[in-house]
């Protein structure tokens, strides 16, 4: 009994000086672990060492969740700066992201970076936001947003990789220094130790900070939102659509572009991008459906981001437009 | 030895244990849809994922990103016997179900309403497609999916004994891939019933392709990662009786098909339609043509090629030309337009377009790729020489593809 007590003490005082650690050896593993709470991200609401939280200039939109976001890095070592593309984590790092509605939790998806590559695995919380669980078929959840009723979608592990894939390999895709930079964040990272370096370098803006130009939100919005498939290498890269915050041509942009394989996705639309003429342009049509087969992304979402659609609409609007508008194909 | 480190072994020996094949079996009924996607990602690279009779009522699209699995159904029919994975109640998803892996093989089931694309693979080499059948269960309609069978980005490829109907773009649509067998397969009520765009080496042959917009189309598109169709071969094909109005959605290139084209070959090289039943095709049997939009790519030809028509069967078309003019021009000719017409865009040196089916042949004679069809000055011709076209040749697959459907 006495033992006990010392080491209930004991265990008391590690606790109170030193945090939790991660459970290293399952993000290393190969293993699906079940329950979130198996790798010891979190002990309660308290995060445990070397796990950090962090936020993005410009997030994906996914039914108007709030996203809480936390890093992990191993100890002894640093991810790597990149002036361009994701943050080089060293194997041993996750990514967090856990999607909520006000208090309510529904899933968590962890990126582990393993020795051969990294794994996406969904997590679906239980009702009283007491445990998560490992679903890798993906889940569908009722969930009261702006007034409804949807049916919030958990993407099953091929859906993860769906827009994870970068030539077939899975990679992270929202932390780009570029849109990790608000001038405090990365030079905090450093200090924490959980970064090499945070030279100054391209920002994407927040897309709702109204000082920043036009162009430059919408495009930041099209890289995060629709670039991880619509690009060279990812899944859309057979679409000849190509969103990314670094593309230069037109044509891959969109503009005066005709579809490939839209189906009804065009609209009855001529090009992805019209200039000047947004309600012309197939990119914003498919933005503001709901519809499967018309809606893009595919998957993700099952609102519409009228915000985003906003955004994009007075971007495409504000390009010098062609003398005669485009003629669909008949 | 502790217990977490025992169940971590045990988990551990999960991942890797089965060497020897395994049959995960799949039944219709309720949950088919997470059960089945869990089996579709619970599968190890050897295993077949059976699917039960019956009808899997799905409500998201499947993905499939697993190599060399097999999905094996009990048959594709209507009755009670087969396997039918209905999209009916999808409620997200570009496709009904997605393959992503290598060595692939889908057979012996039906997939019907997907609201997208029915059945896609992307980058996954070594695909069979063997036995399906696919369709929108109402009919042709602009609201149905847009392909049926949709391989892009593959190298590899063979279809074949497949059924599909009701795509509102193509019912069989191979895109940007190299070596491609499409065979012993039947389109009908598509727009367009088979397609291949962008690739490179393809066979198709012994399909029966009828009451579609057109039957076959050969494109070429600008700005796409793999341009420059080219070595393709049309042969032994039943193509008769496209004769269902254009119902695409509009801004697809499809939409631009008048209706009641047998064989339409736009762009690309090295093209041999050959030994092919043709016949009730109101606009043509078989028009080669130049892509008529603007296009900023430079690495783009818009003309066709070394095109090869010989030895084909033709039954009455042109009596309707579906274009813009068509009426007008087919009056001009004495009521009908010839069974083979090509629009002369380019001229003759640069296309090099033969024709050597006996039966009249008239050139639009377009100056221009972008010259309107209302332009076009008929004029017969004959299209028998020309500087020899060597013909592909036959598109051979991996063994392995094969042995996988007999």
């Amino acid at each position: 009994m006495i033992r006990a007590i010392a080491a209930a003490a004991c265990l008391a005082l590690v606790s109170a000086s030193a945090p939790q650690t991660v459970a290293l050896e399952l993000i290393m593993g190969d293993t699906l672990p079940p329950k979130l709470s198996d790798y010891r991200f979190f002990a309660g609401e308290t995060l445990s060492a070397r796990v950090a939280p962090y936020a993005l200039n410009t997030a994906l939109f996914s039914d108007y969740s709030e996203k809480d976001r936390f890093v992990f890095v191993p100890a002894g070592q640093t991810a790597r700066h990149t002036a361009d593309g994701v943050l080089d984590f060293p194997v041993g790092s996750a990514l967090i992201k856990t999607f909520r509605y006000g208090a309510r939790k529904i899933e968590t998806r962890v990126l582990l970076h393993r020795p051969a590559g990294w794994v996406a695995l969904p997590y679906v919380w239980n009702e009283d936001g007491s445990e998560a669980v490992l679903k890798r078929a993906g889940a569908r959840v009722d969930v009261a947003v702006q007034g409804k009723t949807i049916s919030y979608a958990v993407p099953n592990v091929n859906q993860c990789k769906e827009c994870h894939a970068d030539n077939a390999r899975l990679v992270p895709i929202g932390p780009k220094a570029r849109n990790l930079d608000d001038g405090a964040r990365l030079a905090n990272w450093v200090k924490l130790g959980l970064l090499d370096k945070a030279p100054s370098g391209d920002r994407v803006p927040l897309f709702t900070d109204a000082s920043a130009p036009v162009a430059a939100r919408a495009r930041g919005y099209l890289d995060v939102n629709c670039a991880h498939c619509h690009s060279r290498v990812g899944s859309a890269s057979n679409s000849g659509l190509y969103l990314g915050w670094t593309e230069t041509s037109q044509v891959a942009l969109g503009i005066d572009k005709p579809p490939v394989a839209a189906g009804r996705g065009s609209g009855g639309r001529a090009v992805a991008i019209d200039p000047g003429r947004p309600d012309a342009s197939i990119l914003l049509y498919r933005m503001a459906s709901t519809e499967p087969g018309v809606a893009m992304p595919e998957v993700g979402r099952s609102l519409v981001h009228a915000e985003g659609v906003a955004l994009v609409r007075q971007w495409i609007a504000s390009m010098p437009a062609n003398p005669m508008p485009a003629r669909p194909q008949s | 030895m502790n217990n977490a480190c025992l169940s971590l072994a045990a988990a551990s020996l999960l991942l890797h244990a089965p060497l020897a094949a395994r049959t995960i079996d799949v039944a219709a009924g309720p949950g088919a849809q997470e059960r089945l996607q869990g089996a579709l990602i619970d599968a190890q690279p050897g295993d077949v994922v059976r699917l039960g009779p019956g009808r899997f009522e799905l409500t998201d699209g499947l993905s499939l990103d697993v190599a060399r699995v097999t999905v094996r159904g009990a048959g594709p029919g209507t009755g009670a016997g087969a396997s039918v994975l209905s999209l009916k109640g999808q409620r997200a998803a570009g496709e009904g179900l997605l393959v992503t892996s290598d060595d692939v093989v889908l057979r012996d089931f039906a997939v019907e309403d997907a609201r997208g694309d029915a059945i896609k693979s992307k980058g996954a080499d070594r695909i069979v497609y063997h036995n399906l059948r696919v369709t929108w269960t109402g009919g042709p309609k602009e609201s149905n999916g847009a392909y049926g069978i949709y391989p892009v980005s593959s190298e590899d490829v063979l279809i074949d004994r497949v059924t599909v109907s009701g795509a509102s773009d193509a019912g069989i649509y191979v895109g940007q891939s190299k070596r491609i067998i499409v065979r012993n397969s039947t389109a009908s009520q598509n727009v367009a019933g088979i397609e291949i765009e962008n690739s490179f080496e393809a066979d198709v042959y012994a399909n029966t392709v009828k009451h579609n917009t057109g039957g076959v189309l050969v494109f070429d598109l600008p700005d796409l990662p793999q341009l420059g169709g080219h070595a393709v071969r049309i042969f032994d094909n039943t193509i008769v009786d496209n004769d269902t109005p254009n119902f695409a959605p509009k801004g697809n290139i499809v939409a631009s098909v008048p209706m009641g084209v047998g064989v339409m070959v736009m762009a690309n090289r090295n093209v041999h339609v050959f030994r092919n039943r043709l016949a009730n095709n109101a606009t043509t049997n078989v028009m080669v043509v130049a892509y008529k939009r603007p296009f900023t790519d430079k690495n783009y030809n818009p003309l066709p090629r070394d095109v090869v028509v010989r030895d084909n069967v033709h039954g009455r078309a042109g009596w309707a030309p579906g274009f813009a003019g068509g009426k007008e021009l087919a009056a001009a000719m004495g009521g009908t337009l010839t069974p083979v017409f090509w629009d002369g865009a380019g001229g003759r040196a640069a296309t090099n377009v033969q024709v050597r089916d006996k039966v009249g042949v008239v050139s639009l004679g377009l100056a221009q790729p972008l010259t309107p069809m209302t332009e076009a000055k008929p004029t017969p011709v004959k299209l028998s020489g020309g500087k020899p076209i060597v013909e592909p040749k036959r598109v051979v697959l991996p063994a392995s593809m094969e042995a996988a459907i007999k």
